[in-house]
């Protein structure tokens, strides 16, 4: 599948900013399931763009402003050949060793109640990639899915009491479950083209991977309750949603900052089912 | 919060203190090591009444300068000043020798180790330490892997926690390799002592400690980029006034001569560093933060610290500023890697370990989880990422509620704690109400290391328990504080 990603955001302040640095984590890596065919991140201010790669490996922009703005917009133009591999991801960059990914962080604290969860809802099978479709199947069937995050910092435990979060919480309740049944997991962000949707959406995708022994690492979709297909762009992977978030930044002065962000994901015609 | 361990730190022996070393009548009371002999006479020959009126002044002095620390966790928190005891506490210049041997040895491990676990990892190819340790460890910094701090120095200033149980008989109980503090009051006490007992100075050869200052700089200056200027600006970042150490910090960087900055005085542009004064940015080379990793760049770890710079992390990969100590030490004083570090030595360096370390139970390890939980009211037990005497419990002086609480917790994740013996530790002649009576010590040396050499300042600082048969050189918990003097003959 040939997919088409424009993504914009759009920064307004009340008061010009003196400065800003931000780290984006916007631009793929390549993958057997994914090529890059354009990626390009943009800004309209007098900004610096320092491309590096952080711990993960996930190739990252360090965006440095200073001077008086009032106004940023980033756009983020992409195209991808993608094909779809059964969830399993070959050919990507990895920097760390599998065991990093069994770490509790403070997003994925998985708490009593989601740990015994893990374990019941697992417990009829021992082979780990049947343990973790099972995992997925619950939480899919579990936990409903929000346009809003579950609320502010949350973690995995909070948000599966709630029985309910956005993309993210789910990505972390899988991650959190995964580890606490003894398999290394992790976050990935990226973009997933909808053919059930309307194509604009406002918000990126995000999804979890599993390391399966014999297979290595595995995507798994509690929102969908599948494994990524060929409409997944893969962007970043982390530990949970701080590590491989899009944007994070800092800035001196500005006031209150108006945020207005709007993605389209394209699947290109003739190319769907590939 | 490691900022905090100087002041908060717990020791502990069994029984009572006369069947410790002491360091002033060796195994007996009746005699004198020959070390303190004119201690002792000074002890006997001035009139009570002089040395009350000296201990009044010190404590003046103390309050005068200012020094004080802050209490975390208690109801009555606010700032303290650590009881000041007149009588030096006396190390001789072989004893010395031994120490800054081991020290030496014992600082090359750790640096060797970060080099090692951040690069090759070949002690964990090697199976000296179990590779989920490392890697599950919240110390162990993704950021770093695969990189290597400037110069190859990630320990640039270590405190290095000692005890002694016996004549030639010193272990180590913690390497503190992140932000340990306490060096002012080894500064600070000498000060007031050679202004106290000048006579008592007179007739000894005491090797000086204000040579610190002038050693951290010059290790600071050492590890500059190497892009740097040949006159690097080095600035000392702190949490703030409300960290239990800033007192230190103000005074640290007065000594060195060199701004003491909070978070927001600084700015990182183009990968690059920078002072905010009033000429306008000012390029920054190294920077000595008192702030742990968690908190120095809310880009990349703690997203809500208020007390980092953003973009820190992106200038110090990129080389363009060194932090002293490097990021991610924190996994090298872990305390189920330090049960390793004798191995480590081995590994590192080809030679035996030159200090004993404290046999260590791993509580992960099910053999040790069940050996301790059968001797809990033996044994000191801590948590791996803990410092400064949080979250531990002290067996032999707990009660049974404490015990059960501790037993629950370890059940519960076993591989957060060690667990420890309780050593018979030295003691040391100390004022107390009802005259001089011995009191436990432990000392805390302060080794620097920079691409140049090590520098360690003789001595350190003592900190002892002052009451009766204590456990604790904690200073919320009566714990004071001795000036340490290394003999040169």
């Amino acid at each position: 599948m040939r997919i088409h990603i424009h993504q914009s955001t759009q920064y307004a302040y009340d008061e010009p900013i003196r400065a800003a640095v931000q780290i984006l984590r916007t631009t793929p890596r390549p993958n057997d399931g994914q090529h890059i065919s354009l990626w390009r991140v943009e800004t309209d201010a007098d900004a610096r763009l320092k491309p590096g790669e952080d711990a993960f490996g996930n190739i990252t922009h360090a965006l440095y402003i200073d001077g008086a703005i009032q106004r940023l917009r980033l756009t983020v133009v992409g195209e991808v050949e993608t094909s779809d591999t059964g969830g399993v991801l070959r050919g990507g960059l990895e920097r760390l060793p599998v065991q990093v990914f069994l770490r509790e962080t403070p997003l994925t604290l998985a708490g009593v109640d989601l740990r015994s969860y893990a374990t019941d809802v697992t417990g009829g099978r021992h082979d780990r990639l049947d343990r973790l479709h099972d995992l997925l199947a619950a939480i899919h069937r579990d936990i409903a899915v929000s346009e809003e995050p579950a609320g502010q910092d949350t973690n995995a435990a909070k948000a599966f009491s709630q029985g309910q979060g956005c993309v993210q919480d789910l990505a972390h309740i899988f991650i959190s479950a995964a580890r606490h049944i003894g398999a290394p997991a992790r976050f990935v962000s990226g973009h997933l083209f909808r053919h059930d949707e309307e194509v604009a959406h406002n918000a990126a995708h995000a999804w979890a991977e599993a390391h399966v022994e014999g297979l290595g690492w595995v995507g798994f979709d509690p929102v969908t309750g599948a494994c990524p297909t060929d409409a997944y762009v893969r962007v970043a992977s982390a530990l949970d949603y701080l590590g491989a978030a899009p944007v994070r930044g800092a800035r001196f002065g500005g006031g209150k900052e108006h945020l207005d962000v709007s993605l389209s994901v394209a699947a290109e015609p003739g190319w769907r089912g590939q | 919060m490691s900022t905090v361990s100087a002041v908060r730190k717990v020791c502990w022996t069994i029984g009572d203190a006369m069947n410790s070393f002491d360091e002033m009548h060796g195994q007996g009371p009746q005699s004198v090591r020959g070390l303190y002999d004119k201690v002792k006479s000074w002890l006997d020959q001035t009139p009570s009444e002089t040395m009350a009126a000296r201990r009044a002044q010190a404590e003046l002095f103390f309050r005068r300068i200012g020094i004080t620390f802050a209490v975390y966790g208690e109801a009555e928190a606010g700032e303290r000043l650590i009881p000041f005891d007149l009588i030096p506490r006396i190390i001789s210049r072989s004893e010395w020798n031994l120490l800054e041997r081991g020290l030496k040895q014992r600082v090359a491990t750790l640096n060797a180790f970060l080099s090692d676990i951040y690069g090759q990892q070949s002690c964990l190819k090697a199976g000296i330490v179990p590779a989920d340790l490392i890697y599950t460890n919240p110390q162990y910094r993704l950021e770093m892997v695969g990189r290597q701090a400037p110069h190859g120095v990630w320990v640039h200033i270590a405190g290095v926690d000692i005890v002694r149980t016996g004549e030639r008989d010193f272990y180590v109980l913690e390497d503190n390799a992140r932000t340990p503090s306490g060096v002012s009051y080894m500064l600070e006490n000498r000060e007031v002592m050679m202004r106290l007992a000048p006579e008592l100075f007179a007739n000894h050869h005491v090797a000086p400690v204000e040579t610190y200052t002038d050693a951290l700089l010059a290790t600071l200056r050492s590890v500059a980029p190497r892009g740097a200027e040949a006159d690097p600006t080095i600035v000392l970042l702190t949490p703030g006034r409300y960290n239990s150490a800033f007192y230190e910090h103000t005074f640290l960087a007065d000594k060195l001569g060199i701004e003491l900055v909070e978070g927001s005085d600084l700015f990182v542009r183009d990968d690059k560093v920078y002072m905010r004064t009033t000429v306008g940015p000012q390029r920054v080379d190294v920077i000595y933060r008192r702030l742990d990793d968690e908190f120095i760049d809310p880009l990349v770890f703690n997203p809500s610290s208020m007390l980092g710079v953003a973009g820190l992390m992106s200038a110090y990969l990129a080389g363009n500023v060194t932090l002293a100590n490097a990021v991610g030490t924190g996994i090298s004083d872990d305390k189920a890697v330090y049960s390793y570090m004798p191995d480590l030595v081995r590994f590192y360096t080809g030679d035996e370990p030159i200090l004993q370390n404290v046999p260590t139970w791993r509580c992960r390890e099910p053999e040790a989880l069940s050996y301790v939980l059968d001797h809990l009211d033996e044994l000191v037990v801590k948590e791996v990422g803990g410092s400064g005497g949080y979250g531990m419990l002290i067996g032999p002086t707990s009660s049974k509620d404490e015990i059960e609480m501790f037993r629950a917790k370890l059940r519960h994740a076993p591989d957060q704690f060690i667990a420890q013996p309780t050593l018979a530790l030295s003691t040391c002649p100390t004022f107390v109400d009802q005259g001089v009576a011995p009191r436990h010590v432990d000392l805390r040396p302060f080794v620097l290391t920079g691409s140049d050499e090590v520098r360690i300042t003789p001595g350190g600082l003592s900190r002892v328990a002052l009451r009766e048969g204590s456990l604790v050189v904690n200073s919320s918990q009566g714990g004071g504080t001795k000036d340490t003097w290394v003999l040169e003959a």
